[in-house]
Protein backbone atom coordinates (compact mmCIF):
# COMPACT_ATOMS: atom_id res chain seq x y z
CA UNK A 1 0.00 0.00 0.00
CA UNK A 2 1.35 3.62 -0.46
CA UNK A 3 2.19 5.74 2.37
CA UNK A 4 0.56 8.45 1.74
CA UNK A 5 1.31 10.52 4.60
CA UNK A 6 5.15 11.05 3.07
CA UNK A 7 3.63 12.23 -0.68
CA UNK A 8 2.28 15.40 1.01
CA UNK A 9 3.65 18.73 -0.17
CA UNK A 10 2.05 21.67 1.33
CA UNK A 11 3.79 24.07 -1.08
CA UNK A 12 1.82 23.27 -4.13
CA UNK A 13 -0.62 26.14 -4.75
CA UNK A 14 -4.18 25.60 -6.63
CA UNK A 15 -5.98 27.86 -8.66
CA UNK A 16 -9.44 27.64 -8.82
CA UNK A 17 -10.16 30.98 -11.10
CA UNK A 18 -10.68 30.91 -14.59
CA UNK A 19 -8.32 33.09 -16.79
CA UNK A 20 -8.46 34.15 -20.45
CA UNK A 21 -5.73 33.08 -22.65
CA UNK A 22 -5.46 32.78 -26.20
CA UNK A 23 -3.70 30.12 -28.47
CA UNK A 24 -0.18 31.05 -29.16
CA UNK A 25 0.34 27.88 -31.50
CA UNK A 26 -0.98 24.36 -32.69
CA UNK A 27 1.80 22.01 -33.83
CA UNK A 28 0.80 18.34 -34.89
CA UNK A 29 3.30 15.93 -33.19
CA UNK A 30 1.68 12.60 -34.34
CA UNK A 31 -1.29 12.09 -36.61
CA UNK A 32 -3.56 11.88 -33.46
CA UNK A 33 -1.62 14.16 -30.84
CA UNK A 34 -1.85 18.00 -30.96
CA UNK A 35 0.46 20.13 -29.09
CA UNK A 36 -1.48 23.24 -28.29
CA UNK A 37 0.41 26.20 -26.30
CA UNK A 38 -1.84 28.59 -24.59
CA UNK A 39 -0.81 31.72 -23.28
CA UNK A 40 -2.14 33.72 -20.78
CA UNK A 41 -1.44 37.16 -18.48
CA UNK A 42 -2.14 35.32 -15.63
CA UNK A 43 0.10 32.70 -15.57
CA UNK A 44 1.72 30.54 -12.64
CA UNK A 45 4.46 28.23 -12.52
CA UNK A 46 3.54 24.19 -12.63
CA UNK A 47 4.62 21.29 -11.17
CA UNK A 48 5.47 18.19 -13.52
CA UNK A 49 2.80 16.43 -13.57
CA UNK A 50 0.20 19.07 -12.86
CA UNK A 51 -2.64 19.61 -14.86
CA UNK A 52 -4.70 22.47 -16.35
CA UNK A 53 -8.35 22.77 -17.10
CA UNK A 54 -9.45 24.56 -20.10
CA UNK A 55 -13.09 25.35 -21.16
CA UNK A 56 -14.83 26.34 -24.30
CA UNK A 57 -17.56 28.72 -24.65
CA UNK A 58 -19.84 28.50 -27.93
CA UNK A 59 -21.89 31.87 -29.33
CA UNK A 60 -25.08 30.47 -27.46
CA UNK A 61 -23.67 30.09 -24.26
CA UNK A 62 -22.75 26.50 -24.54
CA UNK A 63 -19.58 25.68 -22.33
CA UNK A 64 -17.73 22.18 -22.41
CA UNK A 65 -14.46 22.11 -20.28
CA UNK A 66 -11.56 18.95 -19.89
CA UNK A 67 -8.58 18.76 -17.53
CA UNK A 68 -5.47 18.23 -19.52
CA UNK A 69 -1.88 17.33 -18.78
CA UNK A 70 1.33 19.48 -19.08
CA UNK A 71 3.20 18.31 -21.86
CA UNK A 72 6.02 20.50 -20.33
CA UNK A 73 6.63 22.89 -17.47
CA UNK A 74 10.16 23.79 -18.03
CA UNK A 75 8.82 26.29 -21.21
CA UNK A 76 8.42 29.70 -21.51
CA UNK A 77 6.95 31.84 -18.60
CA UNK A 78 3.55 33.19 -19.86
CA UNK A 79 2.60 29.76 -21.66
CA UNK A 80 1.40 26.29 -20.81
CA UNK A 81 1.63 23.32 -23.16
CA UNK A 82 -0.83 20.74 -23.64
CA UNK A 83 -1.21 18.01 -25.95
CA UNK A 84 -4.86 16.74 -26.98
CA UNK A 85 -5.34 13.45 -28.64
CA UNK A 86 -8.12 13.46 -31.50
CA UNK A 87 -10.57 12.02 -30.22
CA UNK A 88 -13.94 11.40 -33.15
CA UNK A 89 -16.75 12.00 -30.40
CA UNK A 90 -15.00 14.46 -28.39
CA UNK A 91 -16.47 17.83 -28.90
CA UNK A 92 -13.33 19.75 -27.17
CA UNK A 93 -10.65 17.71 -29.30
CA UNK A 94 -12.66 17.90 -32.56
CA UNK A 95 -12.35 21.72 -32.15
CA UNK A 96 -8.13 21.78 -31.36
CA UNK A 97 -7.86 19.23 -34.31
CA UNK A 98 -10.87 20.90 -36.78
CA UNK A 99 -11.43 24.19 -36.44
CA UNK A 100 -9.02 25.92 -33.83
CA UNK A 101 -7.04 28.70 -34.50
CA UNK A 102 -3.98 31.06 -33.38
CA UNK A 103 -5.54 33.69 -31.19
CA UNK A 104 -8.71 32.21 -30.53
CA UNK A 105 -10.00 33.21 -27.24
CA UNK A 106 -10.28 30.13 -24.29
CA UNK A 107 -10.20 29.75 -20.49
CA UNK A 108 -7.84 28.33 -18.31
CA UNK A 109 -8.18 27.27 -14.76
CA UNK A 110 -4.78 25.83 -12.61
CA UNK A 111 -2.08 24.26 -13.09
CA UNK A 112 -3.72 21.97 -10.22
CA UNK A 113 -2.79 18.94 -8.79
CA UNK A 114 -0.64 17.79 -5.98
CA UNK A 115 -0.39 13.92 -6.26
CA UNK A 116 0.94 12.87 -9.78
CA UNK A 117 3.79 15.35 -9.73
CA UNK A 118 7.19 15.53 -9.24
CA UNK A 119 10.15 17.62 -8.66
CA UNK A 120 13.95 17.31 -8.89
CA UNK A 121 14.63 18.22 -5.97
CA UNK A 122 13.69 14.39 -5.50
CA UNK A 123 16.21 11.98 -5.58
CA UNK A 124 14.31 8.42 -5.17
CA UNK A 125 14.61 6.19 -8.14
CA UNK A 126 11.22 7.16 -10.19
CA UNK A 127 10.27 4.65 -13.27
CA UNK A 128 7.53 5.88 -15.24
CA UNK A 129 4.87 3.99 -17.26
CA UNK A 130 2.58 5.51 -20.02
CA UNK A 131 0.57 4.03 -22.18
CA UNK A 132 -0.53 6.34 -25.15
CA UNK A 133 -1.25 9.95 -24.97
CA UNK A 134 -1.15 8.73 -20.81
CA UNK A 135 2.91 9.30 -21.79
CA UNK A 136 2.19 13.46 -21.72
CA UNK A 137 2.24 14.36 -17.88
CA UNK A 138 5.57 11.74 -17.72
CA UNK A 139 7.13 13.78 -20.64
CA UNK A 140 6.82 16.72 -18.27
CA UNK A 141 8.14 14.88 -15.10
CA UNK A 142 11.65 13.68 -18.31
CA UNK A 143 11.86 17.06 -19.23
CA UNK A 144 11.87 18.27 -15.12
CA UNK A 145 14.36 15.84 -14.98
CA UNK A 146 16.67 16.62 -17.36
CA UNK A 147 16.15 20.03 -17.55
CA UNK A 148 17.56 20.39 -14.17
CA UNK A 149 20.59 18.23 -14.60
CA UNK A 150 19.11 15.77 -11.74
CA UNK A 151 21.68 12.62 -11.51
CA UNK A 152 17.90 10.72 -9.92
CA UNK A 153 17.78 7.50 -11.75
CA UNK A 154 14.90 7.81 -13.88
CA UNK A 155 13.50 5.07 -16.28
CA UNK A 156 10.19 5.72 -18.50
CA UNK A 157 8.16 2.96 -20.52
CA UNK A 158 6.34 3.94 -23.18
CA UNK A 159 3.39 1.48 -24.58
CA UNK A 160 1.84 2.77 -28.53
CA UNK A 161 0.52 1.02 -31.25
CA UNK A 162 3.12 2.20 -34.11
CA UNK A 163 6.74 3.88 -34.14
CA UNK A 164 4.73 7.16 -35.82
CA UNK A 165 2.45 7.13 -32.08
CA UNK A 166 5.08 8.24 -30.03
CA UNK A 167 5.31 11.59 -28.96
CA UNK A 168 8.85 13.33 -29.29
CA UNK A 169 10.60 10.13 -30.61
CA UNK A 170 13.78 11.56 -31.57
CA UNK A 171 13.84 14.15 -28.62
CA UNK A 172 13.62 11.13 -26.21
CA UNK A 173 16.31 9.14 -27.83
CA UNK A 174 18.57 12.29 -27.64
CA UNK A 175 17.90 12.93 -24.02
CA UNK A 176 18.95 9.53 -23.09
CA UNK A 177 22.30 9.57 -24.94
CA UNK A 178 23.18 12.99 -22.89
CA UNK A 179 21.54 11.32 -19.39
CA UNK A 180 23.25 8.59 -18.22
CA UNK A 181 20.57 8.14 -15.86
CA UNK A 182 17.45 8.28 -18.12
CA UNK A 183 16.67 5.30 -19.76
CA UNK A 184 13.71 5.00 -22.23
CA UNK A 185 11.91 1.64 -23.76
CA UNK A 186 9.49 1.95 -26.27
CA UNK A 187 6.69 -0.67 -26.95
CA UNK A 188 5.03 -1.44 -29.81
CA UNK A 189 2.29 -3.28 -29.69
CA UNK A 190 1.14 -3.31 -33.72
CA UNK A 191 4.05 -1.99 -35.39
CA UNK A 192 5.20 -5.01 -37.88
CA UNK A 193 8.66 -3.41 -38.04
CA UNK A 194 10.27 -2.81 -34.71
CA UNK A 195 13.77 -1.24 -35.39
CA UNK A 196 16.46 -3.62 -33.87
CA UNK A 197 17.47 -1.13 -31.54
CA UNK A 198 17.71 -2.38 -27.63
CA UNK A 199 15.02 0.57 -26.80
CA UNK A 200 12.73 -1.13 -28.99
CA UNK A 201 10.48 -3.68 -28.27
CA UNK A 202 7.93 -5.59 -30.11
CA UNK A 203 4.18 -5.95 -28.03
CA UNK A 204 2.94 -5.01 -24.33
CA UNK A 205 5.13 -3.72 -21.71
CA UNK A 206 5.68 -7.30 -19.54
CA UNK A 207 7.14 -8.35 -17.12
CA UNK A 208 11.21 -8.24 -18.77
CA UNK A 209 11.12 -4.96 -19.64
CA UNK A 210 9.91 -3.59 -15.65
CA UNK A 211 12.57 -6.23 -14.03
CA UNK A 212 14.81 -4.87 -16.80
CA UNK A 213 14.35 -0.76 -15.59
CA UNK A 214 14.18 -2.06 -11.76
CA UNK A 215 18.00 -3.10 -12.03
CA UNK A 216 18.92 0.57 -13.95
CA UNK A 217 17.46 1.99 -10.96
CA UNK A 218 19.35 0.47 -8.28
CA UNK A 219 20.29 2.50 -5.44
CA UNK A 220 19.09 2.30 -2.02
CA UNK A 221 16.01 4.20 -2.34
CA UNK A 222 12.27 2.66 -2.89
CA UNK A 223 11.16 3.13 -6.43
CA UNK A 224 8.27 6.10 -6.78
CA UNK A 225 6.46 4.60 -9.67
CA UNK A 226 3.95 6.98 -12.06
CA UNK A 227 1.89 5.05 -14.31
CA UNK A 228 -0.54 6.65 -16.81
CA UNK A 229 -3.21 5.63 -19.36
CA UNK A 230 -6.72 4.14 -19.59
CA UNK A 231 -8.02 2.04 -17.10
CA UNK A 232 -7.19 -1.48 -18.65
CA UNK A 233 -3.56 -0.26 -18.68
CA UNK A 234 -3.24 0.76 -15.63
CA UNK A 235 -4.44 -2.26 -13.96
CA UNK A 236 -2.36 -4.48 -16.07
CA UNK A 237 0.92 -2.35 -15.25
CA UNK A 238 -0.23 -1.67 -11.43
CA UNK A 239 -0.55 -5.35 -10.96
CA UNK A 240 3.02 -6.25 -12.75
CA UNK A 241 4.49 -3.87 -10.68
CA UNK A 242 3.05 -5.31 -7.52
CA UNK A 243 3.86 -8.63 -8.24
CA UNK A 244 7.73 -7.16 -8.32
CA UNK A 245 7.50 -5.72 -5.18
CA UNK A 246 7.18 -2.45 -6.02
CA UNK A 247 4.36 -0.38 -4.32
CA UNK A 248 4.72 2.93 -4.16
CA UNK A 249 2.59 3.70 -7.11
CA UNK A 250 1.00 6.94 -8.07
CA UNK A 251 -1.96 6.43 -11.04
CA UNK A 252 -3.60 8.57 -13.33
CA UNK A 253 -6.30 6.73 -15.46
CA UNK A 254 -8.41 8.18 -18.30
CA UNK A 255 -11.08 5.99 -20.68
CA UNK A 256 -13.14 3.32 -19.61
CA UNK B 1 -16.01 35.01 -23.72
CA UNK B 2 -16.22 33.06 -26.92
CA UNK B 3 -14.15 30.55 -28.41
CA UNK B 4 -14.03 31.16 -32.57
CA UNK B 5 -15.16 28.36 -34.08
CA UNK B 6 -16.33 25.89 -31.06
CA UNK B 7 -20.00 25.29 -31.78
CA UNK B 8 -20.51 23.04 -28.73
CA UNK B 9 -21.87 19.40 -29.18
CA UNK B 10 -22.92 18.09 -32.58
CA UNK B 11 -25.65 16.42 -31.20
CA UNK B 12 -27.25 19.05 -29.80
CA UNK B 13 -28.44 17.93 -27.12
CA UNK B 14 -29.37 16.00 -24.70
CA UNK B 15 -31.93 17.62 -22.53
CA UNK B 16 -30.97 17.19 -18.55
CA UNK B 17 -33.53 19.33 -16.92
CA UNK B 18 -30.74 21.17 -14.88
CA UNK B 19 -29.52 18.00 -13.64
CA UNK B 20 -26.61 18.54 -15.38
CA UNK B 21 -24.11 20.35 -12.83
CA UNK B 22 -22.08 23.44 -14.66
CA UNK B 23 -19.06 22.33 -16.61
CA UNK B 24 -20.05 18.37 -16.58
CA UNK B 25 -20.15 15.96 -19.77
CA UNK B 26 -22.93 13.06 -19.53
CA UNK B 27 -21.28 9.88 -20.12
CA UNK B 28 -22.81 6.35 -20.41
CA UNK B 29 -19.90 4.39 -19.20
CA UNK B 30 -18.31 4.06 -15.49
CA UNK B 31 -14.51 5.75 -16.13
CA UNK B 32 -12.57 4.92 -13.53
CA UNK B 33 -10.72 7.10 -11.41
CA UNK B 34 -7.86 6.10 -8.65
CA UNK B 35 -4.99 7.87 -7.51
CA UNK B 36 -3.09 4.58 -6.94
CA UNK B 37 -3.72 0.71 -7.63
CA UNK B 38 -6.37 -1.34 -7.17
CA UNK B 39 -6.45 -3.10 -3.87
CA UNK B 40 -7.54 -6.91 -3.20
CA UNK B 41 -9.82 -6.43 -0.15
CA UNK B 42 -10.90 -9.74 1.19
CA UNK B 43 -14.43 -10.49 2.51
CA UNK B 44 -13.23 -12.93 4.64
CA UNK B 45 -10.70 -10.01 6.51
CA UNK B 46 -13.03 -7.30 5.77
CA UNK B 47 -14.04 -4.89 8.74
CA UNK B 48 -16.40 -2.00 8.84
CA UNK B 49 -15.76 0.30 11.41
CA UNK B 50 -17.59 3.82 13.21
CA UNK B 51 -14.72 5.61 15.02
CA UNK B 52 -15.14 9.08 17.68
CA UNK B 53 -11.98 10.51 16.93
CA UNK B 54 -9.65 7.38 17.58
CA UNK B 55 -11.80 5.42 19.79
CA UNK B 56 -13.26 2.62 18.05
CA UNK B 57 -17.66 2.62 18.74
CA UNK B 58 -18.83 -0.38 16.68
CA UNK B 59 -17.12 -2.70 13.82
CA UNK B 60 -18.90 -4.85 11.60
CA UNK B 61 -17.28 -7.88 9.97
CA UNK B 62 -18.64 -8.78 6.38
CA UNK B 63 -21.56 -10.95 7.57
CA UNK B 64 -23.11 -8.64 10.23
CA UNK B 65 -22.75 -5.96 8.15
CA UNK B 66 -24.98 -7.46 5.47
CA UNK B 67 -27.09 -8.15 8.00
CA UNK B 68 -27.68 -4.27 8.50
CA UNK B 69 -31.11 -2.61 6.94
CA UNK B 70 -31.01 -2.85 2.57
CA UNK B 71 -31.49 0.05 0.63
CA UNK B 72 -31.57 1.26 -2.25
CA UNK B 73 -30.56 4.39 -4.27
CA UNK B 74 -31.00 5.65 -7.94
CA UNK B 75 -29.38 8.55 -8.34
CA UNK B 76 -26.91 11.07 -10.13
CA UNK B 77 -22.86 11.17 -9.87
CA UNK B 78 -20.79 13.55 -10.96
CA UNK B 79 -16.59 13.14 -11.01
CA UNK B 80 -14.93 16.54 -10.75
CA UNK B 81 -12.97 15.16 -13.60
CA UNK B 82 -15.99 16.81 -15.40
CA UNK B 83 -18.16 13.21 -15.87
CA UNK B 84 -21.54 12.76 -14.75
CA UNK B 85 -23.59 9.52 -15.27
CA UNK B 86 -27.90 9.56 -14.49
CA UNK B 87 -29.43 7.23 -12.79
CA UNK B 88 -27.25 5.15 -11.12
CA UNK B 89 -28.48 1.94 -9.20
CA UNK B 90 -26.93 1.32 -6.00
CA UNK B 91 -28.02 -1.07 -3.19
CA UNK B 92 -26.62 -1.40 0.35
CA UNK B 93 -26.93 0.32 4.26
CA UNK B 94 -27.67 3.95 4.82
CA UNK B 95 -25.56 6.34 6.89
CA UNK B 96 -28.68 6.82 9.17
CA UNK B 97 -29.05 2.86 9.39
CA UNK B 98 -25.36 2.20 10.30
CA UNK B 99 -24.90 5.47 12.53
CA UNK B 100 -28.45 3.85 14.47
CA UNK B 101 -26.83 0.25 14.97
CA UNK B 102 -24.01 2.02 16.16
CA UNK B 103 -26.11 3.60 19.28
CA UNK B 104 -26.19 6.81 17.62
CA UNK B 105 -29.53 9.22 17.38
CA UNK B 106 -29.57 11.59 14.36
CA UNK B 107 -30.37 14.74 16.91
CA UNK B 108 -27.36 13.60 18.93
CA UNK B 109 -24.42 13.35 17.23
CA UNK B 110 -20.97 13.38 18.66
CA UNK B 111 -19.34 16.17 16.39
CA UNK B 112 -20.37 17.89 13.23
CA UNK B 113 -17.24 16.80 10.93
CA UNK B 114 -16.39 12.47 9.54
CA UNK B 115 -13.38 11.51 7.86
CA UNK B 116 -14.05 8.22 5.29
CA UNK B 117 -11.32 6.07 5.61
CA UNK B 118 -10.28 3.27 3.12
CA UNK B 119 -8.48 -0.12 3.37
CA UNK B 120 -5.11 1.79 1.29
CA UNK B 121 -4.95 4.88 3.39
CA UNK B 122 -7.51 6.94 1.38
CA UNK B 123 -9.25 9.39 3.06
CA UNK B 124 -11.50 12.45 2.65
CA UNK B 125 -13.30 14.54 4.99
CA UNK B 126 -17.38 15.46 4.77
CA UNK B 127 -19.63 17.60 7.35
CA UNK B 128 -21.69 14.94 8.63
CA UNK B 129 -25.10 16.75 7.67
CA UNK B 130 -23.68 15.60 4.21
CA UNK B 131 -24.28 11.74 5.15
CA UNK B 132 -27.53 11.49 6.93
CA UNK B 133 -31.11 11.95 6.32
CA UNK B 134 -31.00 9.97 3.17
CA UNK B 135 -28.36 11.11 1.55
CA UNK B 136 -25.79 8.51 1.72
CA UNK B 137 -24.64 5.14 2.12
CA UNK B 138 -22.08 2.26 2.20
CA UNK B 139 -22.79 0.63 -1.64
CA UNK B 140 -22.09 -2.87 -1.84
CA UNK B 141 -24.31 -3.26 -5.16
CA UNK B 142 -23.89 -1.31 -8.43
CA UNK B 143 -26.66 -2.37 -11.11
CA UNK B 144 -27.53 -5.08 -8.78
CA UNK B 145 -24.62 -6.97 -8.59
CA UNK B 146 -21.59 -6.89 -6.31
CA UNK B 147 -19.00 -3.69 -6.32
CA UNK B 148 -16.40 -4.53 -8.67
CA UNK B 149 -13.01 -3.96 -6.53
CA UNK B 150 -11.95 -1.03 -9.67
CA UNK B 151 -15.07 0.98 -8.76
CA UNK B 152 -14.36 0.27 -4.98
CA UNK B 153 -15.93 -3.11 -3.84
CA UNK B 154 -16.42 -4.47 -1.59
CA UNK B 155 -17.93 -1.48 -0.08
CA UNK B 156 -17.60 2.21 -0.80
CA UNK B 157 -19.31 5.11 0.39
CA UNK B 158 -21.56 6.88 -2.01
CA UNK B 159 -22.14 10.62 -1.11
CA UNK B 160 -24.10 11.34 -4.84
CA UNK B 161 -25.00 15.07 -3.91
CA UNK B 162 -21.44 15.76 -4.43
CA UNK B 163 -18.48 14.99 -6.35
CA UNK B 164 -17.72 11.58 -6.59
CA UNK B 165 -14.08 11.87 -4.80
CA UNK B 166 -16.03 12.32 -1.82
CA UNK B 167 -17.45 8.29 -1.84
CA UNK B 168 -14.44 6.98 -1.02
CA UNK B 169 -14.05 3.37 -3.17
CA UNK B 170 -12.82 0.59 -0.35
CA UNK B 171 -14.17 2.11 2.26
CA UNK B 172 -13.58 0.80 5.86
CA UNK B 173 -14.28 3.50 8.90
CA UNK B 174 -16.65 6.63 9.21
CA UNK B 175 -14.24 8.91 11.86
CA UNK B 176 -16.11 11.50 13.74
CA UNK B 177 -13.78 14.12 14.35
CA UNK B 178 -13.58 17.69 15.93
CA UNK B 179 -12.84 19.78 13.33
CA UNK B 180 -13.02 19.47 9.16
CA UNK B 181 -9.41 17.93 8.80
CA UNK B 182 -8.63 17.94 5.23
CA UNK B 183 -8.73 14.34 3.72
CA UNK B 184 -6.42 12.90 0.45
CA UNK B 185 -7.26 14.67 -1.99
CA UNK B 186 -8.50 17.81 -0.09
CA UNK B 187 -5.08 18.29 1.00
CA UNK B 188 -3.79 18.10 -2.48
CA UNK B 189 -5.77 21.36 -3.53
CA UNK B 190 -9.29 19.97 -3.97
CA UNK B 191 -12.09 21.60 -1.98
CA UNK B 192 -13.26 20.71 1.32
CA UNK B 193 -16.79 20.36 0.75
CA UNK B 194 -17.15 19.51 -3.21
CA UNK B 195 -20.72 20.62 -4.59
CA UNK B 196 -20.68 19.71 -8.22
CA UNK B 197 -23.72 22.53 -8.67
CA UNK B 198 -21.58 24.82 -7.11
CA UNK B 199 -18.37 23.88 -8.86
CA UNK B 200 -16.53 23.48 -5.45
CA UNK B 201 -13.62 21.24 -7.26
CA UNK B 202 -10.12 23.15 -6.42
CA UNK B 203 -10.15 24.95 -2.95
CA UNK B 204 -7.77 28.04 -2.26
Amino acid sequence: MVDKSTLIDHSIGTSSIWKPATIASLEKLTKRIMRVKLSTDEWKPAVAGQHIDVRLTAEDGYQAQRSYSLLSTVEEIGSYEIAIEYLTDGEVSSYFHENAQVGDSVEVLGPNGGHFIWNSVNTSPVLLIGGGSGVVPLLSIVEEKTNSESSTPMSLLYGVRFLEDIIYHQHLNELTERHESLSVNFSLSRETTVPSLPQYHPGYIHESLIRQAQKHLTNNDPIECYVCGNNGFVESMTTLLQERGMDNIRTERFGE
Amino acid sequence: MITRGFSGPRNKKISDDGRLPPGQSLTTGFPVLTSGPTPKVELDSWKFSIKLGVKPIQSWDWNSFNQLPQSSLVTDIHCVTTWSKFDTKWQGVMVDDLLSAAGYELDSLPTRFVLAHSVDGYSTNLPIADLIRGKAMIATHFDELPLTSEHGGPARLLVPHLYLWKSAKWANALQFTEKDVAGFWETRGYHMRGDPFKEERYGG
